[in-house]
């Protein structure tokens, strides 16, 4: 380990805490590792989507009978071939919208919302073939003009998405007009505007951020096969396989037990893949074709087809006083959901000022329909965005004070006990070590000299999540341990997650064989995000740990004949109280067999208690005046990871976290041309970073133990995402002496602003 | 329907036959014809590098070399690189590193940081990160693989 990655361990523990080569890692540097897209299955069909052209159009007609006639053509759907098609308002009642917004963004049936909306699916005996037939589907659209702007699409008179949307408020009030607004909420606590009367320095702005995409290197991709007896058997790259079965299940109206759904390994997700597009196609595809079906994404469909997440924009206002307390913060957020409802704009509300120990808040957000793909959830969904806008307003009313940013938010931070201007109140958090980790690194300690240079400082929130988890273990004859999870893994989590079954045990963590498997053969698992794997389905392996030793105690006990109350399980040993009989954990394994059977331990669980996470990161940047490009000169990332189970797999999700961060920051956007086209739907012109756009990113791992699990794990994920906006603007600010309150800052934004 | 074309090739040191459509990409033909898809597919157009292969000693994006382009060549894919004496000290470099979290990319970060250290087992940070800079990944934030290809080169001098 090098000192480039610190962890600051409070407790040590024999397994948990260490860093082994993961269990998948062989399959994975080898080229074997099998991803959805690798699959291959007797008789199998290649499929692929014809998608909207137009932002917004209403669909006249579909006619699908020239690409039917082509030969080599197997099978063609529309939403015609949706159950939706053949239900009514009646039907659903209440349900309508929902139902119908859930199927429709499958395959579009009135409206096309935005350009890359699935409308049509062709399988065929191979994708050129398919790809052809597309060219032969005529559809009859009536152009509609579309609204790609969240503040446009808020206006009176905008074009409506849908008709019939009608907002409700987190008070219950409801506007008497159909508009593009889902919903709205509002939160308050104390007297916001008493708080900024008592105010000497007063920072208000606005921000807004460009729609920007999760990234991940492999596109989707789902193989289905409906066979003659009615299961639909599904195979597909996803962060959540029992929410596939319970989606495809219900937008195709069968029993979620005639849905089988095999997670592949997943070529990354970071919330993108916890939504998915193709699994009912496919499986429409092969009832009529009578034959598995592979349907994959193209990178240009990725873009235009799956969930960005939402271009927002914000007005945040502070005020402080002179002795360096904050006494009144507000913001307002409006968020595109994209076609359909459902931004994270209320993750957004609830992270804005988490950081901050406030007496006096109001929040508001809203959630607006704009003619964009439907949003899907990307790392810590709405904290980044919300964070770029408060970390520069903290930043600009540190800068009115003439404080330091890192003292400034010691002494406004939140810790146990403070309560959020929502309500909740914190347990126990570690803000405040990650600030005092910031404070004392040889980075901040260092001065950053040179012309066209700033140092950027942000610390950013995320709640975490706890959900269900299902571990089942069996007990080898060699002494090993089967571990059965439904955890996808796409980050190391059979690793982090064996290591809590390892420690639990008493035994190596090479004697936990881990597997990840489908949904007939492990219990209700839900999504690997939020987080919660490494907490949640370690936990639940943590249990069926305990439920294996309660067992094997209690063959100990039958085969010496006393008491099980006489036998303990300490270190991978079950010893009689009498120390003259023990067994080491492989001794008992070898005999289970022939002493009453073999032994398997299960647990399933839905967790509270996932402890909140923070982060605090640091960047020094170089603006270059005459081009406006910037260069990451050094950036060091600190975190609170409760306890780091496999450190260096939290070191990634944190430098990952950061690059994506940095990407959002400075690169990344949804281009759109004035009615709604992406003009930048492959990786050459939406640019994500590269390996040379960067420095080595530094960690450090704070370590204040979760007391809502047995080792004191806090999810990692994606705390990592939220500080680098603000921290990248912040430096840049600094650099240039502006405030860039876009995203992205570009060169050319930058230029604009200086020159 | 166009006719099949027979290319004759090497594959990593086995000389391999197959047949395809003079409109299919090396890709293509790798993993749909020949059945080797550790090669992966992230853009089919030459900008993510999951798909890097080496052709005839240089590295490419295999997406945007037809198949027929390989006939008379020698490519060397993923699926080449560790031996029966087991792993190649990037591989197990990348491992004991951590350098790869979902694992799409890493054939073909492993495909061409073969081809740089082979040149030059000495690269340093700056070298492999220009060199690298074709392969993207979205996990890392690239850390743990440049430290991994700095590593493997220390292995591969000694």
């Amino acid at each position: 380990m090098t000192t480039a990655n610190q962890v600051l361990s409070e407790v040590e523990f024999e397994v948990v805490g260490t860093r082994p080569v993961r269990p998948d890692g062989v399959d994975k540097v080898t080229g074997r590792a099998q991803y959805g897209a690798d699959l291959d299955l007797t008789g199998m069909l290649q499929a692929r989507v014809l998608r909207s052209p137009h932002a917004h159009a209403r669909i006249k007609s579909i006619d699908t009978s020239r690409a039917e006639a082509l030969d080599g053509v197997r099978a063609v759907v529309t939403a015609a071939d949706l159950p939706l098609a053949a239900l009514s308002r009646e039907d659903l009642g209440n349900d309508y919208n929902r139902f119908k917004f859930l199927s429709d963004n499958f395959l579009a049936s009135d409206k096309a919302l935005y350009r890359g909306h699935a409308v049509a699916a062709v399988a065929a005996d191979n994708a050129h073939i398919a790809e052809a037939a597309l060219s032969l589907i005529s559809v009859d659209y009536e152009v509609l003009e579309p609204v790609i702007d969240v503040r446009a699409a808020m206006q009176d008179g905008a074009p409506l998405l849908h008709d019939d949307l009608i907002h409700t408020s987190a008070m219950g009030e409801v506007s008497d007009q159909p508009s593009n607004v889902a919903s709205y909420m509002k939160f308050e606590k104390g007297d916001t505007a008493a708080g900024f009367a008592n105010s000497d320095v007063i920072v208000e702005r606005e921000f807004s951020t460009a729609s920007v995409h999760q990234g991940y290197i492999e596109p989707h991709n789902a193989t289905a096969h409906w066979r003659a007896d009615g299961q639909i058997n599904v195979w597909c790259s996803t962060q959540g396989a029992f929410v596939v079965r319970a989606n495809t299940a219900d937008v195709l109206r069968v029993d979620v037990s005639n849905v089988r759904v095999t997670p592949m390994e997943i070529g990354g997700g970071f919330g993108g893949k916890v939504t998915f597009y193709l699994e009912p196609v496919a499986a429409l595809l092969s009832r009529k074709a009578g034959a598995p079906v592979k349907l994959l994404m193209t990178r240009t469909e990725v873009f235009e087809g799956s969930g960005p997440a939402p271009g927002s924009w914000m007005r945040v206002k502070m005020g402080a006083n002179s002795a360096g307390k904050i006494t009144a913060a507000e913001i307002e957020l409006a968020f595109e959901a994209g076609a359909y409802p459902g931004s994270p704009v209320m993750q957004g509300a609830t992270c804005a000022f988490a950081c901050y120990e406030l007496e006096n808040g109001t929040i508001e957000g809203y959630d607006v329909v704009v003619n964009k793909p439907k949003t899907a959830a990307y790392r810590a969904p709405g904290s980044p965005q919300a964070a770029f806008g408060v970390e520069q307003v903290v930043d600009e009313v540190c800068q009115k004070l003439g404080v330091d940013p890192v003292e400034f938010r010691l002494n406004n931070a939140v810790t146990e006990g403070s309560r959020k201007v929502e309500g909740p109140v914190f347990q126990k958090i570690g803000l405040v070590e990650c600030l005092e980790a910031a404070r004392n690194h040889e980075h901040y300690r260092t001065p950053l000299a040179g012309p066209n240079r700033g140092r950027g400082i942000a610390a950013g929130f995320w709640m975490n999540r706890g959900f269900h988890s299902s571990v089942n273990m069996t007990v080898n004859p060699d002494g090993t341990v089967n571990l059965i999870e439904g955890s996808v893994d796409i980050g190391g989590s059979r690793a982090s997650i064996a290591q809590q079954a390892a420690e639990t045990l008493g035994i190596s963590y090479e004697e936990i064989k881990p597997q990840v498997v489908d949904t007939d053969s492990i219990g209700f698992t839900m999504v690997t995000g939020g987080s919660r794997t490494t907490f949640a389905t370690g936990w639940a392996a943590i249990l069926a740990a305990e439920d294996v030793k309660g067992q094997m105690v209690e063959r100990a006990a039958s085969i010496w004949d006393v008491p099980a109350e006489e036998v303990e399980y300490e270190d991978g040993i079950i010893r009689h109280k009498s120390e003259e009989l023990s067994f080491t954990f492989k001794d008992l394994a070898r005999q289970l067999y022939t002493t009453g059977g073999g032994i398997t331990g299960t647990a399933s669980l839905d967790p509270t208690g996932e402890g909140n996470s923070f982060g605090v990161h640091l960047v020094d940047v170089e603006v270059d005046p005459e081009t406006g490009k910037t260069e990451i000169l050094r950036y060091t990332a600190i975190q609170d990871a409760g306890k780091a189970v496999h450190p260096s797999y939290v070191e990634g999700q944190i430098q990952g976290g950061a690059v994506q961060g940095i990407g959002w920051a400075l690169n990344e956007e949804y281009y759109f041309s004035d009615n709604g086209q992406m003009m930048n739907s492959s990786f050459l012109d939406y640019r994500m970073p590269t390996s040379l756009d960067l420095p080595m990113i530094d960690t450090v791992i704070v370590e204040v133990a979760n007391p809502g699990h047995p080792y004191g794990v806090r999810g990692v994920g994606e705390v990592p995402i939220v500080p680098p906006l603000a921290a990248v603007a912040n430096a840049v600010g600094h650099a240039t002496d502006q405030r860039l309150t876009s995203l992205p800052i570009t060169p050319g934004s930058i230029l604009e602003a200086t020159l | 329907m166009p006719g099949l074309v027979h290319v004759t090739t090497t594959i990593n040191g086995n000389q391999t036959d197959f047949l395809c459509e003079p409109r299919q990409s090396l890709l293509e033909c790798l993993r749909d014809v020949v059945g080797m898809t550790g090669s992966k597919e992230g853009c089919n157009d030459g900008n993510c590098g999951a798909c890097t292969v080496n052709l005839d000693g240089r590295i490419v994006t295999s997406c945007l070399v037809l198949g027929v382009e390989a006939q008379g060549s020698e490519v060397n894919t993923i699926e080449g690189v560790a031996s029966a004496e087991g792993l190649h000290p990037i591989q197990q470099s990348f491992l004991e590193n951590a350098a790869l979290q979902c694992g799409i990319c890493t054939p073909g970060f492993i495909v061409a940081a073969k081809a740089l250290l082979e040149a030059e087992p000495d690269a340093d940070e700056a070298r492999i990160r220009h060199w690298l800079a074709g392969n993207l990944c979205r996990c890392t934030g690239y850390d743990k693989i440049v430290r991994a290809v700095i590593d493997a080169g220390e292995r591969m001098r000694a």
